[in-house]
């Protein structure tokens, strides 16, 4: 056969993907499916992506508001070594999301940034660029666990820092970007002041609970947070992390295991607070978001639920329908981790949830288990008006954005 | 059927690979244990660039006549590469995945003449 030059095969400029790959190179195929599925015209908005703010902790130390702990981590920056970040009491090191180096985009992003742009600026807008998105919404990383931290005062320094860095360097730079602020759960009064400082600041389209922590939804001392939420229309979102330390996960040896429900367990033990004390009924405008535990616990914590009040309705007097009706008409849902294993079952789920109008994309980028816009998309029980809700609509209501794509593929 | 004129035979080292585009396909060229195996560079899972992976062998745990393990070990005799999106792995030989066997690579024919590669499409 006769090869001409057009025949010829042409080599990737990337043969193997590392942790130095460019975030665009990595993600190719995924702007290739968004081109081709025609997400020009489609609003598609990432309600949980991530960046990892420890990379730029010395400068975000300098927005501690109590000078001595901000003299304090800034020195402890400044001198020594070996260290982890300061103030942040982690998983003790048990991060093993990058199954040994498999999966590089999860273990480090070391691709050569733009001068003169923050790095995470430069990292999410090629994140959205490649994945065809027109707002994410960005959350913190290591920071998950804080609510653990032995000293609580330590989550109201760096969750303020965080909020007030984060506007400053990130989202005052590209209003594509945005985030649910940081509320210093383990403190309520100071989530008051959170909410009271950061609502309507540039880039502030709720407040996040990360959702590793050891205090009740539902303790009176939250009411005041919650009705402040309610009276200007912000949502709550409770972000799921993992923490191995938890005694009802000690015996799980493998990280799969551990992760697969860590990220869903503290979630669980929330929703069952937040449903049986009547947070709902308390504050029916109250819009919950539950972040980052994929969505087979639902149908599960639906039916058990329901089964159980029925027989005890006097343990929650408050409730006046099923816990699965709070469940679908209160609460919102991300979509990532997907299960897709057993479709029959994802289609009951989105049915149970009513995912039309309750589930909101989320592509968890730059995590080992992130999700795809096209992953919806390509759902064959969904009508088209059901794809476009979930990957961008229903997130455009809940947080009063445009719904005019504003992305270019 | 396009053929693509990939490389030199021996360009590909043992253990090597070449990813290249064919037109709108890209295929991955791996030489496993002296001998060459062709994949399209996309996972059956979320379509993710699977030939631009690392490649790793299989990893076992041996179980002892008590049926106990002590270590996870490296079979060298299947090498793998994983989906540097989300770690699906799959045998360069065979295309299998490491768990269900349903889940395969789609192999590309590859074609050498006269000390050349070529991937047939």
């Amino acid at each position: 056969m006769d090869i001409s030059n057009k025949d010829r095969a042409r080599e990737l400029p990337v043969q193997q993907i590392d942790v130095f790959t460019d975030t665009r190179d990595i993600l190719a195929h995924a702007n290739k499916a968004a081109r081709k599925r025609g997400f020009e015209d489609w609003l598609i908005c990432d309600v949980d992506a991530h960046h990892t703010e420890t990379i730029s902790w010395h400068e975000l130390v300098q927005y501690i508001e109590d000078p001595v702990i901000r003299h304090q981590a800034m020195l402890f920056h400044d001198e020594k070594m070996g260290t982890a970040s300061y103030g942040l009491n982690g998983d003790m090191g048990l991060k093993y999301q990058d199954v040994g180096g498999r999966i590089p985009h999860q273990a480090g992003i070391r691709e050569k940034v733009d001068d003169g742009v923050h790095r995470d600026v430069t990292l999410s807008r090629r994140a959205m660029s490649a994945l065809g998105v027109d707002y994410m919404v960005l959350f913190p990383t290591p920071m998950l666990t804080l609510g653990l931290h032995p000293q609580p005062e330590m989550e109201v320094y760096l969750g303020r820092a965080y909020n007030r860095w984060l506007i400053d360097k990130v989202l005052s730079k590209d209003d594509r970007l945005k985030t649910l602020a940081y509320l210093p759960f383990n403190v309520p009064k100071e989530a008051e002041r959170t909410i009271e400082e950061f609502a309507g600041q540039p880039g502030v389209i709720g407040f996040c609970v990360p959702s590793t922590r050891h205090k009740p939804v539902h303790h009176n001392d939250y009411m005041r947070v919650y009705a402040m939420l309610e009276e200007r229309n912000l949502p709550i979102a409770f972000h799921a992390a993992y923490h191995w330390q938890d005694q009802s996960l000690s015996t799980i040896n493998r990280f799969l295991g551990m992760h697969a429900l860590g990220f869903v367990w503290c979630n669980m033990v929330h929703m069952t607070n937040w449903i049986l004390n009547g947070i709902p009924e308390r504050f029916p405008k109250l819009k919950s978001i539950w972040v980052e535990s994929g969505l087979a616990w639902i149908p599960f914590l639906m039916q058990r639920l329901d089964d159980q009040y029925l027989m005890r309705p006097s343990e929650a007097p408050q409730l006046k329908k099923l816990p699965s009706d709070y469940m679908r008409e209160n609460c919102w849902y991300t979509t990532q981790p997907m299960e897709t294993v057993n479709m029959k079952a994802l289609q009951l789920t989105l049915e149970m949830i009513n995912a039309e109008s309750q589930l909101l994309f989320a592509s968890d980028w730059p995590h080992f288990d992130f999700d795809l816009p096209q992953e919806i998309y390509d759902l064959p029980f969904l009508s088209e008006q059901a794809k476009r809700n979930i990957l961008g609509l229903n997130a455009a209501k809940l947080f009063n954005l445009d719904p005019t794509p504003r992305k270019t593929l | 059927m396009a053929e693509y004129l990939v490389c030199s035979e021996d360009e590909i080292a043992d253990g090597g690979r070449k990813v290249v585009a064919c037109g709108e396909r890209e295929i991955g060229i791996f030489r496993v244990k002296g001998a060459l195996h062709a994949w399209h560079n996309m996972c059956p899972h979320r379509q993710g660039p699977i030939c631009q992976g690392r490649i790793y062998p299989q990893v076992i745990e041996p179980v002892d006549e008590r049926q106990e393990v002590r270590t996870l070990q490296y079979n060298e005799e299947n090498m793998h590469v994983a989906c540097p999106w989300h770690g699906w792995e799959f045998n360069l030989e065979t295309g299998r995945n490491a768990g269900p066997a349903k889940y395969r690579l789609h192999r590309a024919e590859l074609a050498i003449r006269e000390g050349q590669v070529y991937v047939v499409l």
